[in-house]
C-alpha cells in the first residue's frame, strides 16, 4: 500500500534527519548543558511517541484499508486500554517536566558570587556597564541621557563615577566567573541573545530584567536582538569575548570610568559633530 | 489578572453545573431509541433572546473585568494619582438607580398586562438613562476644567476609559430600548411585548450593578475592599 | 428502561414545526448577498476569509523569497519585510483560520447538524459578517495608506508598536486596532449565534451527548472565543489610546529617536499578559473545530465508529477550560516574574495529556476500521501527522527552562506553523473535500484532490520539519537577514533557500484546488445527497444543496448518536440518526 508505506516514510524520515542534520545547536559556552540535557530527554520521549503513534497509522492504512467485503468492527470504546494510555502520557509528561522545573529553579537562583554587568540596549545597538572598583552599578534613569550621558546615569551618584562604560564596543567576561547580567532598555524591547549561552531574556523599558551564567570556555560569540525591535533589528548586532584572568583584566584596565568619559566631553562632542550624524 | 481568572472560575462553575445535569456520562452507543426515553440532555426550552441575552451578559462581563484587572495592575506603578470624583457621579448613580427601578415597574406592568404603566416604565427608564448620560458628559466637563485631562495620569484615563465603555453600553442598550418603546407604541397586545420588556431590564440590572463596579473602584472603595480580603486569607 | 413500546413509536407527534417567521428572502439581493440564511453567510465568510488568506498566502512568497535568496530581490526592504510577517500573521491567524472555521464552518454545520432551520438570530448573523467583511476591507486598506501596514510583528508589543523606529506607525497600527477591534465586534454577534443554537434550538432527541464531534468542537472554541477576544479588544482599545491620546496604559519612560517622549510609567508587559489571554485560547479556538471535523471525517471514512467518543467529549471541554491557565507560556523570557514560569509549565504540559488522549483515539478508530482512502480521509491522516509533530515540539517550547534558548527562534516558527498554520489547514481542505458536495451538490475531482493532497502535505511537512534544525541552531525568528554571524553555517542558507523553493511549489500548488473548486461547481460529478454513506444529519436533508429552512416541513427527530457505523447486524454500514430503531432493538434494549 502506497498510502501507508509513504506514512511511514515521513516518520522514518523525520527520524534520519535528526539523527544526520548538520545543523544543531552551538557549542555550549556556559554552565547551562543542563537545559541541552532537559532538550535531549524531550527529543527521546517525543521522537518515541511520533515514531510509535505514526507507525501505528500507517500499519492501520495499510491491514484494513477498504476491500470489497471488509466491514468495520463496532468498538465505541476500551475504557481499560483508554485509561492505560493517559497514565502512560502523564508520566511520560512528567519525566519532561521535572528536570524542566529542576533546572529552572537554578535558572533563577542567582548565585551569591556572581558579579553584575548591565547590557543596555536602544534602537539598534548595544551598550554594557561594568560596577568598577566598588563592585556596585550606580543608578540610572532615561530622563539623564543625553549624547554625552547615552546610558543615562546618574551624575549626582557617587556608585556611578566609577562605573565603566562601553559604547558599541565589545563586553568581555571573565571565565569562570558567575556573572548575572542585568538588562535594560530605553525605548523597546529587545533581547540580549547570545546562541551559545542558552540564556537569554527580553529587555524591557521601565523594568530591569535579568539572567546569570557562568562563561565555560574562551571564545567570541556574536550578540543578537531576539525580540523585534523595529526597522534594524536584524542588524543590531555586538560581540562578547569570554577571556582568561589575565586577557580580561588587561582590558578593563584600557576601559574608561563614567567620570573619565563626562570630563572628557569636550572631545567626544567635537568628533561627534565631525562625523556629521 | 487575578479578578479575570476568578471571573473565569465563575463561569466555569456555572458551565459545569449546567453540563452536569446533561448526562455527560452516559454511553451514548447503547441509547438507541426515540424521543423522551432518556431524560436530560435536551435542548433548554428558554426562548432564544434569553438565553442570548444571557451569553452576551457573560462577553460583556468578561469585558469589563478585563477591564478591571489592567486597571489593578496599572494603579500599582509609581506614577499612579488618584484623581478626585467628582460630586456629581453621586447624582448620576441616583439617576441609573431611578432608570432600574422604572423599568423594574415596567416590568412588572407587562406581567400583569398593564399596558400604560408598561409605556411609562419604559419611557421613565429611557428618560432617565439619558439624563445619566447627560450627567456623565457634564463630569467629563467638569474634570477637563479642573486640569484631569485623560493623557496627564493613567487614574485620569482609566477615568475616562470606563466611563466611556460603560456609557457606549448603555446607548447600545437605549437602541434597545427605543425599539421594544415602539413596538408597544404601536401593539396593544403586552404578551408579545413582556419578553422585550422584561430583557430590557435584565441588561439595566446589569448596567447598574457594572456602574456600581466602577464607581467602587473609581471611588477607592473597593482597594478597601480587596485589602480586608487580602487580610482574612492571609 | 424503556417505557415507549415499538408499536407506539408511531404515536409519536411528528416533530412541531412552530410558526417561527423564517426569514424568506424577496430578491436576488437579498438570496445572494443581504441574505440572512446561515448557508449562504456560510459561504460569504469563506470566500471572503480564503481571499484575504489569498493576499496572506502571497504575502509569505515574498518573505520566503527574501529568506532563501537575501539580496536578490530589490523589492523588498527591511520595512516591506517586518510588514509581510505583520500582516501575514495577523491575517492567517484571526482573519482566515477563525473566520473559517467558526464563521464558515460554524455558520453552515451547526444548523444542519443539530436539526435546526437556521441560526436562532438570523439578523444578527447577518450582521456579524458584514461587520467582519468592514473588518477585512480597514485591513486591507492598511496596504494602501501612507506608511503602509504596521510591521510590529503579529504580536503588536509595545512600546515598539506605535513608535516611529517601525514601520506603519502612522496609519497601519491605527486601522490595524481599529480592524480588530471591528472583528471582535463582528465576531461576538455570531458567535452568540452558535452558541444559542446548539443549547436552544438543537432537535428532538438531539442530547448533548448524541452530538457530532463537529459541533462539540465548534461550540466549546466558540464559547473560548467569546470570553478570549474580549482580552484583545481591551488590549487594543487601551493601546490605540496610547497611540492616539498619548495616555501611558502601556507605555514607560522612554526615548524616542533621541528625544525623551511624552509616555511614562506604563508596562509593556501588561500588554503581554492582556495579548496572551486571549493569544493561548486563540490557538485552541483554531484547534478545537479542527479536532472535532478531523474526527468526523476519520469515523465516516473509515466506516467505524469514532474510538472514546465521551473521552473526546470530555477532553475537548477540559482542553476549553484548561487553555485558559497557559497563557503566560509565551512569556518565559519576557522579564516577569521568574516563579511564574513553574506555574505555567506546570499547567501547559499538563495539557498535552487530553490532547494526546484525542490523538490515541484518532488513530485507535482506524484500527479495524475499513478505511477508504478517499482525499478528505487522505487530509485527515495528513493531519494527524502534522498535529502530532507539531504537537510535541509545543512540549518543548512549554516547559520553560527548554524555552529559553528556543524562544524567539525558527524552532517556534516551525513550531506554530505546524500545529496550527499546516494542520488546522490540512482540516479545512478535508472539509471543504467532505461537504462541498452538499454545499454545491457536486463532487470534486478526485485525481485532482490527490495530486493537491499530496504536494501539500508532503510539501509543507519538508517546510517546516527541516526549519526546526535551523533554530535549534539558534537562527533568530523575523530576521530581514541573517547577516554575518559566526555560528550560522552556509548549509543554513542552503537550507533557507531549499525551504523557499518547497514552500513555493506549495503556494502554487493551491492553484489545482481553486481551478478544482471552479471547474467542479459547473463540470462535477453530481453527488447525490449523501454520498459519503454518512449518518449524522446535515447528510440527511431532504434537498442538495438543503433548501430554505434545511428540513422540508418537519424537522428531523433524532434517534440515536452520531457514530452508528458498521453497526453489527445492521444491513448498511451506517444508520442515520433519525432512522427510527427496528422493533428487534428496541425488544432487546428493553431485555437488557
Amino acid at each position: 500500500m502506497v498510502v501507508a508505506l509513504i506514512l511511514l516514510l515521513v516518520a522514518i524520515g523525520s527520524v534520519l534527519f535528526h539523527i544526520y542534520s548538520p545543523w544543531w545547536w552551538t557549542p555550549i559556552a556556559t554552565n547551562w548543558a543542563y537545559i541541552d540535557h532537559t532538550i535531549n530527554i524531550t527529543f527521546w520521549i517525543t521522537g518515541f511517541v511520533f515514531v510509535a503513534v505514526i507507525a501505528f497509522m500507517a500499519y492501520c492504512v495499510f491491514r484494513f484499508h477498504h476491500k470489497e467485503g471488509r466491514r468495520a468492527d463496532y468498538n465505541p470504546e476500551n475504557k481499560k486500554l483508554e485509561w492505560w494510555l493517559s497514565v502512560g502520557t502523564g508520566v511520560g509528561v512528567a519525566a519532561m517536566l521535572a528536570p524542566g522545573l529542576v533546572v529552572w529553579h537554578q535558572f533563577v537562583t542567582v548565585p551569591a558570587d556572581a558579579t553584575e554587568v548591565e547590557v543596555m540596549g536602544q534602537q539598534w545597538q548595544w551598550s554594557f556597564r561594568l560596577p568598577g572598583k566598588d563592585g556596585r552599578l550606580g543608578t540610572s534613569d532615561v530622563r539623564n541621557i543625553s549624547s554625552d550621558n547615552p546610558m543615562g546615569l546618574n551624575r549626582d551618584d557617587p556608585l556611578a563615577q566609577d562605573d565603566v562604560v562601553i559604547e558599541n564596543g565589545e563586553l568581555h567576561l571573565q571565565l569562570g566567573k558567575p556573572v548575572k547580567i542585568l538588562l535594560r532598555s530605553v525605548d523597546v524591547l529587545h533581547d540580549f541573545y547570545v546562541p551559545e549561552f542558552r540564556a537569554k531574556m527580553d529587555m524591557v523599558p521601565g523594568v530591569v530584567t535579568y539572567f546569570w551564567i557562568k562563561p565555560i570556555r574562551t571564545g567570541t560569540f556574536d550578540v543578537l536582538c531576539a525580540e523585534l525591535c523595529g526597522a534594524a533589528h536584524y542588524q543590531m548586532r555586538a560581540k562578547v569575548i569570554v577571556d582568561e584572568e589575565r586577557e580580561y583584566h588587561a582590558w578593563l584596565e584600557q576601559q574608561k570610568t563614567f567620570a573619565e568619559l563626562s570630563s572628557g566631553n569636550a572631545i567626544v562632542k567635537a568628533t561627534y559633530q565631525a562625523g556629521g550624524k | 489578572m487575578s479578578a479575570i481568572i476568578l471571573f473565569l472560575a465563575v463561569i466555569a462553575l456555572i458551565a459545569g453545573w449546567w453540563l452536569s445535569q446533561q448526562r455527560l456520562t452516559a454511553k451514548p452507543w447503547l441509547e438507541e431509541g426515540p424521543v423522551g426515553q432518556f431524560p436530560g440532555g435536551d435542548a433548554m426550552t428558554w426562548p432564544a433572546a434569553k438565553i442570548g441575552l444571557g451569553v452576551f451578559l457573560a462577553v460583556a462581563s468578561a469585558l469589563f473585568v478585563l477591564f478591571i484587572s489592567a486597571y489593578s495592575m496599572r494603579m500599582n506603578a509609581v506614577d499612579w494619582r488618584a484623581l478626585p470624583v467628582p460630586r456629581l457621579l453621586w447624582l448620576n448613580t441616583g439617576v441609573l438607580v431611578l432608570s432600574s427601578v422604572a423599568l423594574q415597574w415596567s416590568s412588572v406592568a407587562a406581567r400583569r398586562h398593564d399596558a400604560e404603566g408598561v409605556m411609562i416604565g419604559l419611557l421613565a427608564g429611557g428618560a432617565s438613562a439619558v439624563i445619566f448620560l447627560a450627567g456623565q458628559l457634564l463630569a467629563w466637563q467638569q474634570l477637563n476644567a479642573a486640569g484631569y485631562f485623560v493623557a496627564s495620569n493613567p487614574a485620569n484615563s482609566f477615568f475616562y476609559l470606563l466611563t466611556a465603555v460603560h456609557g457606549l453600553h448603555l446607548t447600545g442598550g437605549l437602541v434597545a430600548l427605543g425599539r421594544t418603546t415602539a413596538k408597544v407604541w404601536r401593539s396593544s397586545k403586552i404578551a408579545d411585548m413582556r419578553l422585550s420588556v422584561e430583557l430590557c431590564t435584565i441588561y439595566w440590572h446589569f448596567l447598574l450593578l457594572v456602574w456600581l463596579v466602577v464607581l467602587g473602584l473609581l471611588t477607592g472603595w473597593t482597594d478597601d475592599f480587596v485589602n480586608i480580603c487580602r487580610q482574612l486569607l492571609s | 428502561m424503556v417505557d415507549i413500546p415499538y408499536d407506539r413509536i408511531a404515536d409519536i407527534p411528528p416533530a412541531e414545526v412552530p410558526e417561527v417567521e423564517l426569514y424568506h428572502p424577496r430578491s436576488w439581493w437579498t438570496r445572494y448577498v443581504f441574505s440572512q440564511d446561515a448557508k449562504v453567510i456560510a459561504v460569504q465568510y469563506a470566500l471572503t476569509a480564503s481571499a484575504i488568506g489569498l493576499v496572506a498566502l502571497v504575502l509569505s512568497w515574498l518573505m520566503r523569497l527574501q529568506l532563501g535568496f537575501p539580496g536578490t530581490f530589490s523589492f523588498i526592504d527591511a520595512n516591506q519585510y517586518l510588514q509581510f510577517i505583520t500582516m501575514h500573521g495577523m491575517i492567517m491567524v484571526i482573519y482566515l483560520l477563525t473566520a473559517l472555521f467558526l464563521g464558515g464552518f460554524g455558520n453552515y454545520l451547526i444548523p444542519l447538524m443539530v436539526g435546526a432551520r437556521d441560526m436562532v438570530f438570523p439578523y444578527v448573523n447577518m450582521l456579524s459578517y458584514w461587520v467582519y467583511l468592514l473588518a477585512v476591507l480597514v485591513l486591507a486598506s492598511t496596504f494602501f495608506v501612507p506608511g503602509g501596514p504596521t510591521g510590529a510583528g503579529w504580536t503588536l508589543y509595545p512600546p515598539q508598536a506605535i513608535l516611529s523606529g517601525t514601520p506603519g506607525q502612522d496609519w497601519g497600527i491605527i486601522l490595524m486596532m481599529s480592524s480588530l477591534i471591528l472583528f471582535i465586534i463582528g465576531f461576538t454577534m455570531g458567535g452568540l449565534n452558535y452558541v444559542v443554537t446548539v443549547l436552544q434550538a438543537r432537535t428532538r432527541g438531539m442530547t448533548l451527548m448524541r452530538l457530532p464531534l463537529t459541533v462539540w468542537g465548534i461550540f466549546t472554541a466558540t464559547v473560548m472565543a467569546l470570553l478570549a477576544f474580549p482580552a484583545l479588544f481591551v488590549a487594543s482599545v487601551m493601546l490605540l489610546l496610547d497611540r492616539l491620546l498619548g495616555t501611558s496604559f502601556f507605555m514607560p519612560s522612554l526615548v524616542e529617536m533621541g528625544q525623551l517622549s511624552k509616555y511614562g510609567g506604563g508596562s509593556p508587559l501588561l500588554f503581554q499578559h492582556l495579548f496572551w489571554f486571549f493569544g493561548h485560547p486563540e490557538v485552541y479556538i483554531v484547534a478545537l473545530p479542527a479536532f472535532g471535523i478531523v474526527s468526523d471525517l476519520i469515523s465516516t471514512h473509515a466506516r467505524k465508529n469514532i474510538f472514546g467518543y465521551r473521552m473526546m467529549v470530555w477532553a475537548i471541554v477540559a482542553i476549553g477550560a484548561l487553555s485558559f491557565l497557559v497563557w503566560a507560556h509565551h512569556m518565559y523570557v519576557s522579564g516577569m516574574f521568574p516563579q511564574f514560569g513553574y506555574f505555567f509549565a506546570t499547567t501547559t504540559l499538563i495539557i498535552a495529556i487530553p490532547t494526546a488522549i484525542k490523538v490515541y483515539n484518532w488513530v485507535l478508530t482506524l484500527w479495524r476500521g475499513d478505511i477508504h482512502l478517499r482525499v478528505p480521509m487522505l487530509f485527515a491522516l495528513g493531519f494527524i501527522i502534522t498535529f502530532v509533530n507539531g504537537g510535541l515540539t509545543g512540549l518543548f517550547l512549554g516547559n520553560v527552562v527548554v524555552d529559553v534558548p528556543l524562544s524567539d527562534t525558527m524552532f517556534v516558527v516551525a513550531h506554530f506553523h505546524m500545529v496550527m498554520g499546516v494542520a488546522p489547514i490540512m482540516v479545512v481542505l478535508g472539509a471543504i473535500y467532505h461537504w462541498y458536495p452538499k454545499v454545491t451538490g457536486r463532487m470534486l475531482n478526485d485525481a485532482l484532490g490527490k495530486f493537491h493532497f499530496w504536494v501539500t502535505f508532503l510539501g509543507a511537512y519538508l517546510i517546516f520539519f527541516p526549519m526546526h534544525y535551523l533554530g535549534l541552531l539558534g537562527v533568530p525568528r523575523r530576521y530581514f537577514e541573517l547577516g554575518d554571524a559566526a555560528f550560522i553555517p552556509p548549509s543554513a542558507h542552503s537550507l533557507n533557500a531549499f525551504i523557499s523553493v518547497v514552500a513555493l511549489t506549495v503556494g502554487f500548488s493551491q492553484m489545482v484546488f481553486l481551478f478544482n473548486l471552479a471547474w467542479s461547481l459547473f463540470k462535477g460529478e453530481a453527488s447525490g445527497g449523501n454520498p459519503w454513506r454518512a449518518t449524522t444529519l446535515e447528510w440527511q436533508t431532504p434537498e442538495t444543496p438543503p433548501g430554505h429552512g434545511n428540513w422540508g416541513k418537519e424537522l428531523p427527530v433524532v434517534y440515536r448518536w452520531a457514530y452508528d457505523y458498521s453497526v453489527p447486524g445492521a444491513g448498511e454500514d451506517f444508520i442515520p440518526q433519525n432512522q427510527p430503531p427496528r422493533a428487534t432493538q428496541v425488544v432487546q434494549g428493553a431485555a437488557s
